[in-house]
Parts: C-alpha cells; structure tokens; sequence
C-alpha cells in the first residue's frame, strides 16, 4: 500500500505546531499586551465563533484559491506542455513569458480592478498572474527534461502525438507541476488576503481587516490562525496528491 | 522482406559529423532470424533505430515488404539496449504497452499471460522499473515485445543482462515462441555462441562505421544438442576469425 504521509511527516508537523505555540506564549506572556493575546485563548474563541462568525469566510476564500489553483493549471500546464514539446510553439512564446514572469504582478492590481471592476472576476485574475507563469515555465522544463529515450519505445509502436502527451509528458512532468503549484501557493494565499480586504465582505482577508477595525483582536488572531491552517492544509493535500501519482519515483 | 541499400546514417557531435552506417545494404528475409555480430561502436543499435523508425534522419533507402517503415502502420516489436521502460508504469503496464498502442486495450489475454509467466515475472506485475534488477527490466522488455505479437521483431542484445543459466532458458523460450509464429527478427548480439544458437543467417559486422562483412548460412541452426557438436566448433572458429579479422 502507499503511504500517503508518512509518519516522520505528522511528526514534524506536530513538532512545528509545538514550537510556534510556545514561542507565541512566551510572546504573548513577555509583551503582555492586549496586541499579542496568548494562544491559549485564541483557540478557545476560535472553538466559539468558527461556526457562527468564520465559516463562511472560509468557505469564500477556500473556493477563489480553489477556483484560482484549477484555472491556472488548466490554462499552464497545456500551455507549458505545447512550448515544450514544440520548439516553434516555444520559440513564439517564450520571450513573452520571459519578458512577463519579472513583473510584480501585484504592481498589475490597479489595472486589474481598473479592467474588471472590485468584485470577484478582480481577485481570481490576481490569483491565476502570480500562480500560472511558475506552472507554464515549470510545465515547459519539465517536458523539456524528458531524455529522447524515452520517447524511443513510443515511437516504435507508432503511437499517436495524443499518446505521446497521455503516455509520458503528463506523468513524467506531474510531480514537478504539483509541487510548483505548492510553492505558488505561499505568493497566492498572500494575495487572496490583500484582494480580500476590498470590494467584499466575505473572505478571511475581509474578516481579519475587519476585527482589526474593531480592535477585536482575539477575532483577528483566530483569523490568522484559520487562514494560516487553511494554506497548510491545501498545502499538505497537494503533497497527499504528489505522494499518490507519483509513487513510481 | 527487408531492403535495406546504401544507408548511411550520421550523428551530429558537438564539432564534428560522426558516420555511424556508411552504405550499409542487406536483404532480410521474410520469416527468418537474422543474428548480427560485430564490434562495439559499429552501429548496431543505430540500424534498430533505423529499422524501427525512430530515426528518420538517414540517406538511402530502407523499405519493409516494398512499403517504407512506417510504424503506425507496421507491427514492429523492439527491445532496445537500454530496455526502454517508462518508469512511472508498473511492470504489468510496461508489459501491455504495446498491446495498448496498438489494440486500444491493456488486458491481458492467455497469450500474456503465458509470455509473463515463461518470463517469471508474473509475480512482480505491480512493481515499478526501480524496484527492479536489471535483468528482470530486461525480461519485461521481452515480454513487451513479445506480448504485442509482432510482425518484425527487433532485439538489441535482449539477453545481455541475464545470468548464463537465464540466458539459456530465455534463448530456448524465444526458439519456442519464434517456431511458432516465424516472426521476422534482427537479433543483435555480442556473444559467438548466442549469434549460432540462435541465427538461422549470421551477418557480421565491420569495426566503425558499419558495414556487412559477411552473411553466413548457419548450419547450426535447431541441431540437438548444438553446443556439444563438431559443426558448433567449426563454425565458432569460423566466425570468430571473420569478426577479429574485420
Ligand atoms: N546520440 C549520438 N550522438 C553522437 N554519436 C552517437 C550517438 N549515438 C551513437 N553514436 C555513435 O555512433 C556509433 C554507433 O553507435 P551504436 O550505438 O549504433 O553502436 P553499437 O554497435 O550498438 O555499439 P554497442 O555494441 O556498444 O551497443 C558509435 O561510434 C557511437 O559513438
Ligand atoms: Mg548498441
């Protein structure tokens, strides 16, 4: 059977989560202050108002990082994938990307919301400009990375371009595709936060800002912790997923 | 049959052109094992490329049965050197591969089957080519070729990694199979006494760039016992001269 997170994994994690809870707690006790409430109490007003308060923030920012992570693979990793396959196609495309992928997208916000508006249409482009160049250039590597020997087996069974695609450069890129798209993940939860403090009233990035506001800071630091578990779990289910398709390795 | 004339083959390097075939021209007969020997560099895998069309990029002409090598069209079953396994398919979708490109399905038939288990690795199907020695890869890319029911088979050195007491059964698996279905097949080896065992014509290379020395008739071909006979010793003499000679 595979092993989907091994046990050395949980027990990093558990680890980690130990350290950072007592290094908040010495925080919390040194500065003394209402600013750093201990993470004991924390996580009881979490337990109190997730379901009343949180829950439909969460729902609102897991569903645009979701939607944001599918569209970008659906419009990467074939994009990657033809740029490396094909040399014209790469050829015709790579100064783009090259020239674009240096852009600090976030520098792009005002044009976007200048183009499409405050609402969601804003925040999903956001998402997919940070995370679809890394997946592209990462998909183009990838296929480029793959020996001519292996295609050899393929080729003398006369096996169609679609068979080439669905036989080998998927599965031989998907690890490196996966594990792109964890790494984006960081950059993308960042900017759903900053899209989320404007134009909407749902999303953690609005809840947190709005705690702030009203100087409740235990709703703030629940709102950090929410959003923070919410990457790590996205984060761990992408690293499930490498684990499972790519157990040939 | 296979018409091969004039093929010259020649490899890019970083600074200089390296010819591999130089005008290389032989007929292959339908329904027979052909056995090539020679040195190592002289381009004996890179006549299977050619053969099986993985490679375009040559001068002259090869055609099989009056059509150009096409494998779409073409039954062609290849193990190369290297076995040529995809590493992210198991041991049974390796095997199936063929099967799979060319019939739409990877089931598996009694035929399979049979092939599987006479290759004894029936009982690794849903390992990974990592987890596996090199001789067993080197069975499941037998068994590839082999499970595809091919009408051309190509072999590069396909026993090379196995143990003598393998080998042997392998070579005698491959004789049952091969009576059965007279299937054309190249057949390249380094060893003297697996190009006799095995070739009913024997054709023997020159150093690099490649060319035909000599095509043998083998006598020794399906005799009882062949290892242990005067014809095997003299023809073993034989050839050996003509390969050290070349
Ligand atoms: N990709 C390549 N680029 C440049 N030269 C190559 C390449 N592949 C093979 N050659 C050269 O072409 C010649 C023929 O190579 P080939 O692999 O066909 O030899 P071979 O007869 O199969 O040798 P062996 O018995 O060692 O397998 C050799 O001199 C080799 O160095
Ligand atoms: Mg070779």
């Amino acid at each position: 059977m595979i092993k989907l997170l091994s046990k050395e994994k949980w027990q990093g994690t558990l680890y980690s989560f130990v350290i950072v809870i007592i290094f908040w707690q010495a925080a919390a006790m040194i500065v003394n202050l209402p600013i750093v409430p201990s993470p004991g109490f924390v996580f009881l007003n979490i337990m109190e108002i997730f379901s009343s308060k949180i829950q439909i923030h969460v729902l609102y920012s897991l569903l645009r990082i979701m939607e944001g992570i599918a569209i970008s693979i659906l419009i990467g990793v074939p994009l990657g994938f033809l740029m490396g396959y094909f040399n014209k196609v790469d050829r015709l495309l790579s100064p783009l990307i090259y020239f674009t992928y240096p852009v600090p997208k976030i520098a792009l916000l005002p044009v976007v919301m200048l183009l499409f508006g405050l609402g969601e249409a804003s925040k999903l482009i956001m998402i997919i400009l940070i995370i679809v160049f890394q997946i592209i250039i990462t998909s183009r590597d990838a296929v480029k990375a793959i020996p001519d020997e292996t295609f050899r087996s393929l080729k003398s069974l006369g096996a169609t371009k679609v068979q080439m695609f669905t036989e080998i450069i998927f599965p031989a890129s998907l690890s490196e595709v996966l594990t792109a798209t964890r790494l984006a993940l960081g950059t993308a939860v960042s900017i759903l936060f900053f899209t989320e403090t404007f134009g909407t009233e749902y999303g953690m990035g609005y809840f947190i800002m709005d705690s702030w506001m009203r100087v409740n800071y235990l709703d703030m630091y629940a709102g950090i912790v929410v959003l923070s578990f919410m990457g790590f779990c996205i984060f761990t289910l992408i690293d499930i997923a490498e684990n499972y398709f790519c157990s040939w390795r | 049959m296979i018409a091969i004339k004039d093929l010259s083959v020649k490899y890019r390097g970083k600074e200089e052109e390296i010819l591999a075939l130089d005008k290389f021209s032989i007929n292959i007969c339908k329904g027979d094992i052909y056995t090539f020997i020679g040195p190592s560099g002289c381009g004996k895998s890179t006549l299977l490329h050619v053969l099986s069309g993985i490679m375009k990029d040559y001068s002259g002409s090869v055609s099989i049965d009056g059509q150009a090598i096409n494998p779409k069209t073409q039954r062609i079953g290849l193990i190369l050197q290297n076995y040529g396994l995809l590493p992210w398919k198991n041991v049974y979708q390796n095997t199936m591969l063929g099967v799979k490109i060319k019939n739409g399905n990877e089931l598996s038939d009694d035929y399979s089957k049979y092939i599987l288990k006479n290759l004894a690795i029936d009982n690794l199907l849903d390992r990974y080519p990592k987890e596996l020695s090199g001789g067993q890869q080197q069975r499941v890319a037998i068994a590839r070729a082999f499970a595809m029911k091919p009408d051309l088979l190509l072999m590069d050195e396909p026993f090379s990694a196995l143990d003598a007491i393998t080998r042997e059964e392998m070579q005698e698996l491959f004789l049952n199979i091969w009576k059965h279905n007279s299937v054309t097949t190249v057949f390249i080896t380094h060893s003297v006494d697996e190009a006799l065992y095995l070739g009913r014509k024997i054709v023997v290379l020159s150093a690099s760039p490649g060319r035909v020395l000599e095509v043998l008739d083998n006598p020794c071909f399906n005799l009882d016992n062949l290892r242990f006979r005067d014809e095997y010793y003299s023809m073993s003499m034989k050839l050996r001269k003509i390969v050290s000679k070349g």
